[in-house]
């Protein structure tokens, strides 16, 4: 490891096994991994492969059956209820595979909802989330409810909620899962941009190579075994 | 924290606008109903008791068949006879009117008016005992009351019906088949409870209801008056030991009679009511349970995306406790809205219903407090209840939820 760069998060041994007896699935085999501060990690990997199952357990939604995460220097596995929801609180930003935004509430009110549990005042959690939404270029349908925007634009608010805190960790489930290329781009260059300019370290799954180029390492899983794992000179960084 | 549960409680209830409504008129139907129907009920048997006390305190009335029986209670007991009130009025002493009664109701004419009114057959000693004063016109002579004349003295709602206040003193009425002549008017009572007019009554000798309504010598109830109140027990206890010898009642058996003062009588009667009322509040408890299942219902319906709510709110970063603090406080808003608003409405329907009842009006706190905790404990439990199980899920799990 070279020095001054800080280790953000450490796996070892980490499995996950879904159901019991007969039905047993182990999902995870055992994922050895580390991730620095300040990188930015595509996930890859075929349908199935475990990558969602590892995005859940990093972002404290889900608990690993075995082994041993290291978050800074908290032993994730250790921690209550209460506090793996700080944690969530006020360190990960996480975008869903499915958007899960909150029904017949606006947008503009989804992207505060994280806010309101940091007991931000009215006015900072209005401003704030304003400023994420035109982060994902989503200016004016703001007062519209989920059911009431395309995919795509849920895909924008659900981005906004996940960055609106300006967390240490963005974990993104497929974020560009349901958005045209030239949409596509524009969020991989939001997200290279976080990265590069406020020091979000940045995870994101994803299926698309065009999409994982704007990555500066990419790590493949297989079969709930991490596969491969390569640096790469990443899209939007090479300019510097 | 509490203020913040308190907005998000009050922006959960009116983004769930539906759901809301439908809780709180569960609760507000159910309150409502209950409280309002005992409250009438309660009203009614207050009524009764109320009219019974107003014929004064120096009044015992002799029915036929067992005390606890209320009006009508008749059954198999043998009827009196005109020997009875014979004997009671040369045997009992300190009694200022014997009074006997026979009731039918019949339709009367006169002219182009009928009406339908409760005829009375009795003797002069009504007026004395029941208070009652003539208007104009003179009471029964004693040869109308030994042969069973056709005459008939008005009930001042009667005369009103019949005649519009026009002087009908010599007029002719027909009486189901008969006719008889009008001799007097009373004057109006004006008492009235439960629709039931005092006023609206024809009185006739007894002997000629006997003879020409009802067909028979029986006498179904006797009025009596003692001349001074303190004496009324003792006169109680003289009536029942000579009424007894007389009916053959050996020792140690039940009486087939009953003489009761006006404030057992009230009790007596009042018993009818408070069966209706028992009946009634037993009937609004159903939609107060029908209610509830309403809310249950409308609450668990919604538990999946409530599951799915909290899971986001989870996975944002909301404690649990945070979470069932909003949940909890939602539940107790709109049950506590909904008990209120029930509350509300009872107090009005019952208000207005009594007086148009013309019972009396009483709050009746521990009905208005038990429905309101009925119902809203169930709107809480079941508003709360899948929210304390879904926010013990993992975050994932709950977002998971079918
Ligand atoms: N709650 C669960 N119960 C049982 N099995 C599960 C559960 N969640 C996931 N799995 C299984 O675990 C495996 C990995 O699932 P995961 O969602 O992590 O895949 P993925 O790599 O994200 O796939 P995709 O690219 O399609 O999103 C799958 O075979 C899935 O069927
Ligand atoms: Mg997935």
């Amino acid at each position: 490891m070279s020095e001054g760069i800080e280790k953000l998060i450490e796996l070892r041994g980490i499995t996950k096994t879904y159901g019991q007896g007969q039905a047993q699935f182990q999902a995870l085999k055992g994922i050895d991994l580390s991730i620095e501060a300040g990188d930015f990690v595509a996930v890859m990997g075929p349908s199935g492969s475990g990558k969602s199952t590892a995005m859940n357990i990093l972002g404290c939604l889900d608990v690993p059956t075995t082994g041993e995460y290291h978050f800074r220097d908290v032993q994730v596995e250790q921690l209550d209820r209460n506090q793996r929801a700080l944690l969530r609180r006020y360190y990960f930003g996480f975008v869903f595979q499915g958007f899960n935004l909150l029904a017949r509430t606006s947008a503009q009110e989804n992207v505060e909802l994280p806010l309101l549990y940091r007991g931000e005042s009215t006015k900072a959690r209005h401003l704030a989330a304003q400023a994420a939404l035109e982060k994902v270029g989503l200016t004016t349908w703001t007062g519209h409810t989920p059911a009431e925007l395309s995919g795509g634009q849920q895909q924008r608010v659900a981005i906004a909620r996940a960055i609106v805190t300006n967390p240490v960790l963005l974990l993104a489930d497929e974020p560009t899962g349901n958005l045209d290329s030239k949409r596509s781009h524009e969020i991989m260059e939001l997200l290279v941009s976080l990265n590069r300019d406020q020091g979000i370290t940045v995870l994101m799954v994803t299926h698309e190579p065009e999409m994982a180029a704007y990555a500066k390492r990419i790590v493949t899983f297989v079969d709930g075994k991490v596969a491969a794992d390569k640096r790469q000179a990443g899209l939007g960084y090479v300019m510097e | 924290m509490l203020w913040n549960s308190l907005l998000l409680a009050m922006r959960e209830i009116r983004r769930n606008l539906l759901r809301s409504f439908l809780t709180i008129l569960g609760i507000v139907i159910g309150v409502s109903a209950v409280i309002t129907m005992v409250t009438l009920g309660n009203g009614a048997t207050q009524a009764v008791k109320n009219q019974v006390s107003s014929l004064g305190s120096n009044l015992l009335q002799i029915r036929t068949g067992q005390r606890m029986m209320g009006p009508g209670g008749g059954g198999g007991a043998p009827a009196f006879k005109l020997d009875d009130i014979e004997a009671i009025r040369s045997s009992v002493s300190g009694l200022s009117g014997v009074a006997p009664q026979v009731n039918r109701t019949a339709t009367v004419v006169s002219m182009a008016n009928n009406w339908s009114t409760s005829v009375t057959g009795t003797t002069n000693d009504f007026f004395t005992v029941g208070n009652w004063k003539l208007a104009s016109g003179r009471s029964f002579s004693e040869q109308e009351e030994q042969t069973g004349t056709s005459v008939c003295i008005l009930g001042a709602s009667l005369y009103k019906q019949l005649y519009a206040n026009q002087d009908p003193l010599g007029e002719m009425l027909r009486v189901k088949n008969f006719s008889c002549e009008v001799i007097g008017v009373l004057e109006a009572k004006g008492q009235a409870a439960m629709g039931r007019d005092q006023d609206d009554t024809l009185v006739m000798p007894l002997r000629t209801v006997q003879r020409r309504l009802t067909g028979n010598q029986d006498i179904s109830s006797i009025q009596v008056s003692v001349e001074n109140e303190t004496e009324i027990t003792q006169a109680q206890t003289q009536i029942t030991d000579l009424l007894r010898e007389r009916r053959r009642i050996s020792e140690g058996m039940d009486d087939n009679f009953n003489v009761l003062d006006t404030r057992q009588l009230a009790d007596a009667l009042s018993g009818t009511t408070k069966v209706m009322t028992t009946l009634l509040g037993a009937v609004a408890s159903v939609s107060l349970l029908v209610g509830g299942i309403g809310i249950m219902n409308i609450m668990l319906v919604s538990v999946t995306e409530r599951t799915r709510e909290i899971g986001i709110r989870l996975a944002i970063g909301a404690l649990e406790r945070e979470v069932l603090l909003q949940f909890l406080t939602e539940a107790v808003m709109l049950s506590a809205l909904g008990g209120l608003i029930g509350i509300i409405l009872a107090t009005i329907a019952s208000y207005f219903l009594s007086g148009l009842m013309q019972v009396p009006y009483t709050f009746n706190a521990p009905i208005n407090l038990g429905s309101f905790f009925f119902s809203a404990g169930i709107g809480v439990l079941f508003g709360y209840m899948p929210a304390k199980r879904a926010a013990r899920l993992d975050p994932i799990q709950a977002l998971r939820h079918e």
